[in-house]
């Protein structure tokens, strides 16, 4: 039928129409890429983007009250004080440097075995098993980790040590690192699976035990990507809020023992966001902490992933 | 000879005796997984029962139940789907189809790589300032699910371009023989193709903006409210906000309560996920290639 009716159409209609066709479909593309290209552009539009917000919101009180040295080297944090108001936050830093390495001392040795276990020890059933335990671990959402926290090691911390309040840096450090194991287990694997196979082979056909194998050969072989594991798992870490916030007990002072409460930078925005008054002052030194803690991840994770590119390309 | 034949044996029991330590430590990692679980069903499951699922909390959330809650959860969830999964998706097809390999690609994926990282009161701060702020949506449930939107675009990108890459090249070029252009190749053959590996994706970000806390704090969830939220520009509670509630700010709130909201949202988010590892799975054994 189709064939008939074209057919019917004089010659020249038939060619503009087709044209027509050709163009509309040469643009309808056209349009379509763009689109695309524009939605490719979103991450790097949207990093942009929270970068210009909240420096935005942080750059009156960066030109007006903002001191470096009161900043970073004072530890008294008293934005709300109606005598006087101070906004050092090296006690914040110390909060989160403590709980950071806490849980890095907890994280990292599980953290690199099970991927050096996964990858090179075990056998493929468990590895899928082992896997999905991660992926679980890595599943439950920081509110219940700061839950757990509360309800959970709170009194455990107390009866063991028989110390008076159970949130503290141990805490946090213990939770954070249950945390961040997940993130250093997938990205040690990953890591460690990119190094050939030649390299095992070799090493094997030069009489090494599996044991030699890896120690001598895969985990040197693979020491950038397990750097760059150690390093996302600590960025995990730095950023965690939720469960922090409830987790290290609330008390901004320069830590002495794992006993201490403290409070972290992303934790003070979290408790402190809500009372601040827009666009006072609080606010925006609060907006400034959170310019930090995005220059640190932002250094965080250029430097990891910067470990991790340079280390593919060389093998 | 026996002097080499000890040492070897020795090096085997040293081989073993390691072997066996890294599986301990990585069996170290059930352990906290089953005590959670098994704590949050022990005392979460006495509370669970129709009226703490489906009634609205009453007596400053010291009684009732917990369903305008969920119901704000799953509006959350599914408004910022709406902005991340087109998004994300387009611009997955733009990284594994279109973009060539050069400093402007690698800048993109540093980006994605650095959108990931950011902590999540960052992204909170973010959405207060763009969303609420500047473009004047208020703390709404607009605001508060384009937050979420923004942090979990990422992710979906990451999972679409994997499953995208998946797909042997030879189908497109089979496409592009028959005459078929860039775009029509890849909405007929390499996107359906790649449908499973987007959904476990999609999964993914369910259950990570489910959990989420910190991004919703400032931006549209609130402690508490009556009613259901009547339009995208209304506040709502949200079970991650109201766990956090419930555990640090109200006095008085009988134990099984907490434990019990807790276990809702574990549950949901364990069940998302275990949906995401089956269909992976099950797409895994049913590859057409």
């Amino acid at each position: 039928m189709q064939a008939v009716d074209a057919k019917a159409l004089p010659a020249l209609q038939t060619v503009e129409l087709s044209s027509f066709h050709k163009r509309l479909r040469i643009w309808g593309e056209k349009i379509i890429e763009a689109l695309i290209l524009i939605c490719g552009l979103s991450a790097i539009i949207l990093v942009l983007g929270i970068f210009i917000f909240v420096f935005k919101e942080a750059w009156p009180f960066l030109l007006s009250r903002f001191s470096w040295r009161e900043f970073l080297t004072s530890p008294e944090w008293y934005p709300d004080s109606a005598t006087k108001v101070r906004y050092g936050a090296l006690a914040l830093f110390a909060g989160t440097a403590s709980i950071t390495i806490g849980s890095m001392v907890v994280a990292l040795p599980v953290g690199l075995g099970t991927a050096i276990y996964i990858s090179e020890f075990c056998s493929p059933r468990f590895k899928e098993i082992a896997k999905i335990v991660i992926e679980i671990l890595a599943a439950i959402p920081s509110v219940v980790w700061g839950f757990v926290a509360i309800m959970i090691l709170n009194p455990l911390i107390i009866k063991l040590f028989d110390v008076p309040i159970g949130l503290n840096i141990l805490n946090a450090s213990v939770i954070l690192a249950l945390m961040a194991i997940p993130v250093i287990v997938s990205i040690g694997e990953d890591a460690l699976r990119a190094v050939p196979d030649a390299y095992r082979e070799a090493a094997e056909a030069l009489g090494a035990t599996r044991l030699e194998t890896t120690f001598r050969v895969v985990v040197p072989a693979a020491k950038n990507g397990l750097f760059a594991a150690l390093l996302l798992g600590m960025g995990r870490a730095i950023g965690e809020t939720m469960a922090v916030l409830m987790a290290t007990g609330h008390s901004i002072h320069m830590p002495t023992s794992v006993f201490d409460s403290v409070r972290t930078l992303t934790a003070t925005i979290a408790a402190e966001l809500g009372e601040a008054p827009k666009g006072g002052e609080h606010y925006q030194a609060l907006f400034t902490i959170g310019l930090f803690l995005f220059a640190i991840s932002f250094i965080v994770n250029l430097t990891a992933d910067f470990m991790v590119r340079g280390f593919r390309r060389k093998i | 000879m026996f002097g080499l034949t000890t040492h070897l044996q020795n090096k085997r029991r040293k081989e073993r005796r390691v072997s066996f330590l890294l599986g301990c430590l990585t069996l170290c990692l059930v352990l906290p997984i089953a005590f959670i679980v098994g704590v949050l069903l022990f005392k979460g499951l006495p509370a669970i029962c129709w009226e703490f699922l489906a009634a609205d909390p009453i007596r400053g959330m010291t009684a009732g139940g917990i369903f305008p809650a969920i119901i704000g959860t799953i509006y959350l969830v599914l408004l910022s789907l709406l902005f991340c999964v087109p998004i994300g998706v387009i611009a997955a097809v733009y990284l594994s189809e279109y973009a060539a390999d050069n400093w402007f690609t690698r800048a993109i994926n540093l980006a994605i790589v650095n959108l990931a990282g950011v902590p999540s009161i960052v992204h909170a701060l973010f959405g207060l300032g763009a969303f609420v702020l500047f473009l004047k949506f208020g703390t709404s449930l607009l605001a508060a699910s384009a937050t979420l939107a923004v942090m979990n675009l990422p992710v979906v990108i990451t999972a679409t371009r994997e499953s995208l890459e998946a797909v042997p090249r030879q189908f497109r070029e089979a496409c592009w023989n028959l005459g078929a252009t860039r775009w029509q190749a890849i909405r007929y053959v390499v996107l359906p193709n790649s449908l499973p590996g987007i959904l476990t994706g999609v999964i993914f970000a369910v259950s990570r903006a489910a959990g989420e806390t910190a991004p919703i704090l400032f931006t549209g969830a609130v402690f508490y409210k009556a009613e259901l939220p009547q339009s995208i520009l209304d506040q709502c509670m949200a079970l991650s906000m109201h766990l956090f509630t419930l555990s640090t700010q109200v006095v008085g709130v009988p134990e099984a309560f907490p434990y019990g909201t807790a276990l809702v949202l574990v549950g949901i988010v364990f069940a998302v996920n275990t949906l995401s590892i089956a269909l992976r799975f099950y797409f895994r054994t049913h590859r057409k290639w």
